[in-house]
């Protein structure tokens, strides 16, 4: 790997190499720009560090300090925030999705959130081109939205789990089809296909994961760029309404770090913080902030689930967790008392997740709880990711405690509204009825779960109501940009990673063009 | 409820392709972890009775050293990411909550929890769960809130992280390199547990 020194500025310091720095860092450096992406966490190398034990793998999660509150609380961790080089896609459920066109448009077309500044078309064809770098295992066709191109792979075969979510759309009537899903089903280069081993969500050991960590960050160092792990950034400097660099933290001191450009990447609450924390005498509301927008406008994602018992051993912890899926109501807006949309997916907890969902989500302990684990073999479940809209009052603070480098902690409030709770119900009668039609008894709602983050740094058309602009270049300061989830002005019904992943591919591009219009 | 899977020991696959040396490595570790001596001989007691009452082990199972496993956690009190704003970091948390159910089996029988009866022992969590405690101890420190995002997520996932556990539920266990060939209903390899009086499968 090329490093560069801390004496002299490189073109693009990225911090967070997740779905928006990993792919930034490939392409910006592919494009012959000098590039530092930095991590807080370690570069690990998969097929060495990773256990198949979801204790262990726990390294992988931000589990740094964050307070929570607010009407609904949320849960962080596992399941929405990444510490290592590659981010959460190191952990994710390798989910991979379109949004619905009108979904760039919802204000315009459907009467709710924000609109995008992009259309839909020009992010088609970016979609087309993160699915080709992950080479994504997909259906033949997809049943839902404008035509698309064939998957690059072939769909993964369904499981016990999915077949049940297929039994369930057919017996109600609607479509359902193979979830487009970023691991292997065919060999490439020196990757296996996937062994469906089921430990997806704690990290693959296999490599079959296509995870921005064996797909875009190879391609960065192969082009000269350096990925400088275990780099805390605390601080982004500023000169004559300029950034100049970067305070990081690393090998237990702090460093500086000069750059032309800094892209921020750090997921919608490392994102927030950093631009606060980065306040300033020229900016004494943090960086990029003129709007009052930073940290506002925070979008989790609806995670609730239905739950039943089935005479079959269906033994939902082999393969990918959601191989099936259903998007029919992102589709479908008639019949709903409330805007917006989701999809739903067959489910394959393992026993630690499993044994908290039935412990928090329906309240069992002692012999019950036993008893109910040593059914898991029979059980299944169909989970929905929901849209929530964005809100100011859901929001990332500073809060005054402080972190292990001296950095105030983020504070993250949340509450669903009306809308939230009348898609909540809508989604568990469905799910509920869906797993009826196949037989399933004894069905529970898991009511609660949320996943995924996304706002707090939206894109727009209008400085005074977004903080950065299409090409996700911060309003107030020109060197300066923000690509990952934070720059969702709304979230729709699908997982965030493939649209965050086409954001920073666009995003690379127009830096590419304005960068020859100003030579 | 009796053992679905009595013949099942996901061990005897740990040295099989299904574990991979770093698997191999962090369970031998957890299986052998003691308990550290970092509570009082009272607050000790207590999180052992607590652990008894909510995962109670099987009798044909092996152990499962879930005491030690918390404690260690407790000791390392590195933080979950994410802390209800009405909730102190990990181990003082603990040690307030180990406390307060002391004081609260004082209040209603005189005598600390570890003595309790199972059925005084549940029905006193049973009201810390509801939020319906009588000592003061819980004065600043909510009850259901310390139940429902410390002593229960905290507790079973301890448990639910041994290989006995596992045994016990029919899970795959470990599997890398080797994952699993037959995904489809009632197919099994012929790795995975057989579930008793069901003849599906390998």
């Amino acid at each position: 790997m090329r490093s560069y020194s801390e004496t002299e500025a490189v073109d693009f310091v990225i911090v967070g190499t997740g779905a928006g720095g990993g792919t930034l860092a490939a392409r910006l450096a592919e494009a012959g720009f000098s590039v530092i992406a930095m991590d807080a966490g370690p570069y690990w190398r998969p097929l060495e560090d990773f256990a198949s034990d979801e204790t262990h793998q726990e390294k992988l999660y931000w589990t740094d300090e964050r307070i929570v509150d607010g009407e609904h609380p949320i849960k962080l961790g596992s399941n929405n925030s990444g510490k290592s080089v590659g981010g959460s896609t190191v952990h994710f459920a390798m989910v991979s999705l379109r949004f619905r066109p009108e979904h760039f448009k919802a204000r315009t077309k459907l009467g709710y959130g924000a609109d995008w500044p992009v259309d839909w078309r020009e992010m088609w064809r970016y979609y087309a081109e993160v699915e080709d770098a992950l080479k994504i295992a997909g259906p033949v066709r997809y049943p839902w939205g404008p035509h698309r191109g064939r998957y690059p792979y072939r769909a993964h075969p369904l499981n016990a789990a999915a077949e049940y979510l297929a039994r369930g759309a057919e017996a109600l009537g609607i479509d359902w089809t193979e979830t487009p899903l970023a691991t292997l089903s065919a060999p490439r280069g020196k990757a296996h296909p996937c062994v469906y081993r089921g430990f997806c969500v704690t990290g693959c050991s296999t490599n079959a994961k296509q995870s921005v960590l064996v797909t875009w960050l190879p391609r960065a160092l192969a082009a000269g760029a350096e990925i400088r792990d275990l780099a805390m950034v605390g601080q982004i400097e500023t000169k004559n309404g300029r950034v100049t660099g970067v305070q990081y933290h690393r090998e237990g001191e702090w460093r500086f770090q000069p750059a032309r450009n800094v892209i921020v990447a750090g997921y919608a609450i490392e994102t927030p913080r950093l631009l606060l924390n980065s306040a300033n005498g020229e900016f004494p509301n943090g960086l990029a902030n003129s709007s009052g927008l930073v940290g506002k406008n925070l979008m989790v994602q609806l995670n609730q689930a239905v739950w039943g018992i089935v005479e079959d051993e269906v033994r939902s912890y082999k393969g990918p967790p959601s191989l099936a899926i259903s998007e029919h109501w992102n589709y479908e807006d008639r019949g709903k008392d409330y805007f917006g949309g989701w999809s739903y997916m067959s489910q394959g907890p393992l026993p630690i997740t499993w044994a908290r969902t039935l412990s928090g989500g329906r309240g069992l302990w002692g012999q019950a709880l036993i008893d109910e684990m040593a059914r898991v073999n029979h059980s299944v479940g169909l989970k929905m990711v929901g849209e929530v809209l964005p809100d100011e009052r859901n929001r990332v603070t500073l809060a005054d405690e402080c972190d292990q480098y001296g950095l105030r902690i983020p504070r993250v409030t949340f509450a669903f509204r009306d809308n939230e709770k009348a898609m909540i119900r809508h989604a568990l009668d469905f799910m509920d009825q869906s797993l009826a039609a196949t037989g399933a008894t004894e069905r529970w709602q898991e009511s609660d779960d949320t996943c995924h983050l996304n706002g707090t740094a939206r894109m727009g058309n209008d400085p005074a109501t977004s903080v950065v602009n299409s090409d996700c270049r911060s309003w107030d300061i020109p060197n300066l940009w923000i690509c990952d989830g934070s720059i969702f002005p709304t979230v729709g019904g699908v997982n965030p990673s493939l649209t965050i992943q086409a954001m920073a591919c666009r995003t690379a591009d127009r830096i590419l063009l304005a960068n020859h219009e100003a030579s | 409820m009796a053992d679905r899977y009595p013949d099942y020991d996901v061990l005897a696959k740990s040295d099989t392709l299904s574990w991979n040396p770093v698997t191999r490595k962090v369970i031998a570790e957890r299986m052998a972890t003691a308990e550290p001596d970092i509570l009082s001989p009272e607050q000790h007691a207590t999180l052992r009775r607590l652990i008894e009452r909510i995962v109670p082990q099987p009798d044909n199972r092996p152990p499962v050293n879930t005491v030690a496993l918390l404690l260690h956690r407790i000791m390392a009190n590195r933080p979950d990411g994410y802390r209800h704003h009405r909730l102190p970091p990990l181990r003082e948390a603990w040690t307030i909550g180990l406390a307060a159910i002391d004081a609260e089996a004082q209040a209603r029988h005189g005598q600390p929890f570890a003595l309790l009866s199972n059925r005084e022992a549940d029905d006193l969590l049973r009201a810390i769960e509801a939020s319906e405690t009588q000592a003061e101890a819980w004065q600043d420190f909510p009850p259901a809130l310390f139940w429902s995002w410390r002593l229960i997520p905290d507790i079973v996932s301890a448990y639910y992280a041994h290989p006995s556990a596992w045994s016990a539920m029919g899970f795959g266990g470990p599997a890398s390199p080797r994952g699993y060939v037959r995904l489809l209903a009632n197919r099994r390899d012929p790795w995975e547990a057989r579930e008793e009086g069901n003849h599906h499968g390998a």
